[in-house]
């Protein structure tokens, strides 16, 4: 019982991983960028949501009004200022550049805020149950969390599929160049792909800073998930991005219930088995680009 | 006023020269062949033209305006389409969103969904398919009627015979009085003198980076243009 | 060499000295000799400054080596420190050896670990890669901080070396971080002058091509990985035979490899003397900075994306354009032109051609 219980667990814990790899899949899916800094502009969202919450005394949730719309524009601004000339010179200067990001990131905010973990409060929702079965409740607010990652995942594909913004994000992806032929301002479009991205890292950056608590130089774990989340799933997939999230969710589980201690390592485990045994992961796209 | 001017530019690959002082006007509603042997410079020129290449020592004008700093982006918002050379559609976009994204720019014109499905109907049969299935010459009717979504004023054919059946390649420039007729301007670049010859209001050809040889199809004899073809 | 078709190659050498490179070699070896005598002279505060900067010039080389010429961006190298400091500790304290000894055995053994984690490492390219790297750190971190054989979370203390003396301890290190620090610059140098050198920067320019002229790609970048990683895992027991003591989480951690991106960012990348110059400027920066605590990070962090975005070749590589005379070789040049005597550079008439 307690196995489906971790599983349940690791499955709702997935949902949130599967939110925060989901930025970190879009930019390297639309500008072949490996964003390093993912993990920090993370946990910076936390913060932005604490500082909401202690000047307005609302509830973190509420705050991912503000919270969301601050990180878009950072995004926005951080491609357009210093991304998007990092970009096309080769592996190197993105990776220098994220990373020198994540620093200076990391050590702002241990500046501002000092290295106390903090932790935000959603009130009476975090200790809510949700009874599933004679024997079985889960977390009202760990499902909470997956359902809105499923929903922050159908409202991308949405866009993705539908939009002429999804066209042009899908195109620019295929090919740069016939991109621009048909009138695409790609540059302009990578800072919109950032947005999001970011976007997206708001609403995980809260819900995880509800969940557990976060300090200044917990971003590189942050980024580690996402990035295991992305490779177990297969690049290239909204879809697989969530069940690499689910499936990573679920050997931290269970690594969990065999020692607690073991946790974040029982998903090193499967990543790298899923990269020894099947490394285009397991949804990898039909025209499975290199990594 | 010419609809095109290119004056006196030159292109690089780093190094190395692809084209030399290049010169040539196109007229609004002229269709105008370029033709060369494979190398000569036809598709730099075409790229510089659609600003993926940057045009050195002269300049660019289009309708009268200076377009040498405008980026691709802004160049097709003006009304310039490259079909570019090896057909480039976009494998992750179905048929019919291919032909959405080429409208990108919204401008307005005779050209819509319906018009090209009608100039190209295998396309309105495969709407929904992947591009990446479609065969070459489906792939370039379909590169063609994405440009055509924009509802440009000049349209830039690279070498759109290339790696087709010869019916294929004639159902495809069938359609160029059509495409014409709609008021497009067409710059058309070709390897196959015949074919270029046989819609050109007048023709250019380059060899090695210049313009050896330019004028109208009637008056220009079979040696003088295997001449200039060939560099003889 | 003499041919007889009508066109005949023309006499040719290559060359990689300059006449700069020629005196910094002898004003270096001068340099050296007389701080190889520290130990007599100089105080343990000084010696300590020394024994940092010449084994973080020796990581950086090896970031270098994986990044500037082989192109494989690691952020993964401080499991290699961590396994060199806990290989050390191994060594000296559970199996009894001299530090001494104890060096080359860890290296060997950690040849073999670098060996097998390059076989998921390699599955993954580009910035994928570069986080890999870190994921495995990550695993040698968790595990050693579970291992109660070696302190587990708590660590260890080094106290094999012990019998040497402080005086005597200080002194080896200090020679042994001499020897790293002066070894991996010849390191380097050599392999760039050697056929691995070539393929490596035939891969720099194109994989695709390098492999088309039959150049093993994947075996060339092993090798380099293996190379750095053996080279990390040294420099990583020479630290903390100064340090002494060992913490996994410090042992493990990510700033290992910040330092080895800053110092290599600041002096340029792909060039041997770029390490030198960007760790001077590293630790100096640090000592003057060292009371802005976490906001000296943040400064480094700006001047890394500055530098990046402004200056790829980081200051070294921006006095070297300014002043090429000053260049310490190492790209072979080719120069036309029959044998002269040496130092005299190139006969009038022929001009050398940068074939970097």
């Amino acid at each position: 019982m307690e196995w489906v219980n971790a599983v349940i667990q690791g499955t709702l814990l997935g949902g949130l991983y599967a939110l925060l790899a989901t930025g970190l899949s879009l930019a390297f899916g639309v500008m072949r960028l490996v964003n390093l800094a993912h993990g920090d502009l993370n946990i910076l969202a936390a913060y932005l949501a604490l500082v909401v919450v202690t000047a307005t005394g609302a509830n973190p949730l509420v705050g991912l009004v503000a919270v969301v719309p601050v990180m878009m524009v950072i995004g926005f601004l951080l491609q357009r200022v210093l991304l998007n000339f990092a970009l096309g010179g080769g592996v190197l200067p993105p990776v220098l550049v994220t990373f020198g990001i994540a620093v200076v990131v990391q050590n702002v905010l241990l500046d501002v805020f000092s290295a106390d973990s903090q932790g935000l409060d959603a009130g009476p929702l975090e200790n809510a149950s949700v009874t599933l079965t004679d024997q079985i409740s889960v977390g009202f607010f760990p499902l909470l969390t997956l359902l809105v990652a499923v929903g922050v995942l159908l409202g991308l594909q949405f866009v993705v599929s539908r939009t002429q913004l999804g066209r042009a994000l899908r195109a620019t992806s295929d090919d740069t160049e016939a991109a621009r032929i048909v009138g695409i301002d790609h540059r302009r479009l990578y800072s919109i792909a950032m947005a999001i991205s970011l976007g997206t890292v708001a609403v995980a950056g809260v819900f995880l800073g509800i969940r557990t608590t976060f300090g200044p130089s917990d971003g590189p774990q942050r980024l580690i998930f996402a990035f295991e989340s992305v490779i177990i799933g297969g690049l290239g997939s909204l879809w697989g991005t969530l069940v690499g999230g689910v499936a990573l969710g679920v050997a931290q589980a269970v690594g969990n219930q065999v020692n607690p201690a073991y946790q974040a390592l029982a998903g090193h485990l499967l990543f790298l088995a899923v990269l020894a045994f099947r490394p285009s992961g397991l949804f990898a796209r039909r025209t499975a680009r290199q990594v | 006023m010419s609809l095109l001017e290119v004056r006196g530019a030159s292109s690089f690959y780093g190094d190395f020269q692809a084209l030399y002082d290049i010169s040539l006007a196109v007229q609004e509603g002229e269709r105008f062949a370029m033709i060369g042997s494979n190398g000569a410079g036809k598709s730099t020129l075409l790229r510089m033209i659609a600003g993926l290449l940057p045009a050195r020592g002269g300049g660019i004008r289009f309708d009268g305006q200076a377009i040498d700093a405008l980026p691709t982006h802004e160049r097709v918002k003006l009304g310039v389409s490259l079909v570019p050379e090896g057909r480039r559609v976009f494998p992750s976009l179905s048929v019919e969103e291919n032909l959405l994204i080429g409208g990108y720019r919204g401008r307005r014109g005779h050209w819509g969904l319906g018009r090209v499905y009608e100039l190209f109907p295998l396309l309105k049969e495969r709407a929904r398919r992947s591009a990446a299935v479609l065969s070459g010459g489906e792939q370039q009717a379909l590169a063609i009627g994405r440009a055509l979504m924009n509802n440009p004023r000049l349209l830039l054919l690279d070498e759109v015979s290339l790696g087709l059946a010869p019916v294929v390649i004639r159902e495809l420039y069938d359609r160029l009085p059509a495409i014409a007729a709609a008021g497009t301007t067409v710059l058309i670049v070709e390897q196959n003198i015949d074919q270029a010859l046989g819609v050109a209001d007048r023709v250019a050809c380059l060899l090695e980076g210049r313009i050896s040889l330019a004028g109208r199809p009637a008056e220009l004899t079979r040696e003088a243009i295997a001449a200039a073809y060939f560099g003889i | 060499m003499s041919t007889t078709s009508a066109t005949a190659v023309p006499p040719f050498r290559v060359e990689s000295a300059t006449p700069a490179s020629r005196a910094a070699a002898v004003v270096g070896l001068l340099l050296l000799a007389v701080l190889a005598t520290a130990p007599a002279w100089g105080g343990s505060g000084f010696m300590k400054l020394l024994i940092e900067f010449f084994t973080l010039l020796a990581l950086a080389q090896m970031w270098n080596l994986l990044a500037g010429y082989a192109g494989l961006v690691s952020i993964g190298q401080q499991a290699f420190v961590g396994l060199g400091a806990y290989g050390l500790f191994v060594g000296t304290d559970r199996l009894g050896l001299h530090p001494l000894l104890a060096i080359p055995v860890l290296a060997a053994v950690i040849a073999l670990i670098a060996l097998a984690t390059s076989l998921f490492a390699f599955r993954l390219h580009g910035g994928y890669f570069a986080i890999g790297t870190w994921v495995i750190a990550e695993v040698f971190r968790i595990l050693v901080s579970g291992a109660k054989e070696v302190g587990a979370g708590n660590g260890v203390t080094i106290q094999g070396a012990a019998f040497l003396g402080p005086q005597g301890r200080l002194a080896l290190t200090y020679w042994l971080a001499l020897g790293v620090g002066l070894g991996s610059v010849i390191l380097v140098a050599w392999i760039m002058r050697s056929r691995l050198g070539l393929a490596l920067r035939a891969l720099r320019d194109s994989e695709a091509g390098a492999e088309s002229l039959g150049i093993d790609v994947f075996r060339t970048k092993l090798a380099v990985y293996l190379i750095a990683s053996v080279g990390c895992a040294v420099a990583g027991a020479i630290i903390y035979l100064s340090l002494l003591r060992i913490q996994p989480n410090a042992a493990f951690s990510v700033d290992w490899t910040a330092r080895m991106i800053f110092i290599v960012i600041i002096g340029g990348l792909g060039r041997i003397e770029g390490p030198i110059v960007g760790a001077l400027v590293f630790i100096g920066l640090r000592e003057t900075l060292a009371d802005f605590g976490s906001l000296y990070l943040v400064i480094l962090g700006v001047v890394a994306i500055g530098l990046t975005l402004l200056a790829p070749r980081g200051l070294w590589g921006l006095f070297v354009a300014r002043f090429p005379m000053v260049s310490f070789g190492a790209q072979p040049r080719l120069v036309m032109g029959a044998q002269t005597p040496s130092g005299a550079g190139p006969p009038p008439g022929t001009t050398p051609t940068e074939v970097a």
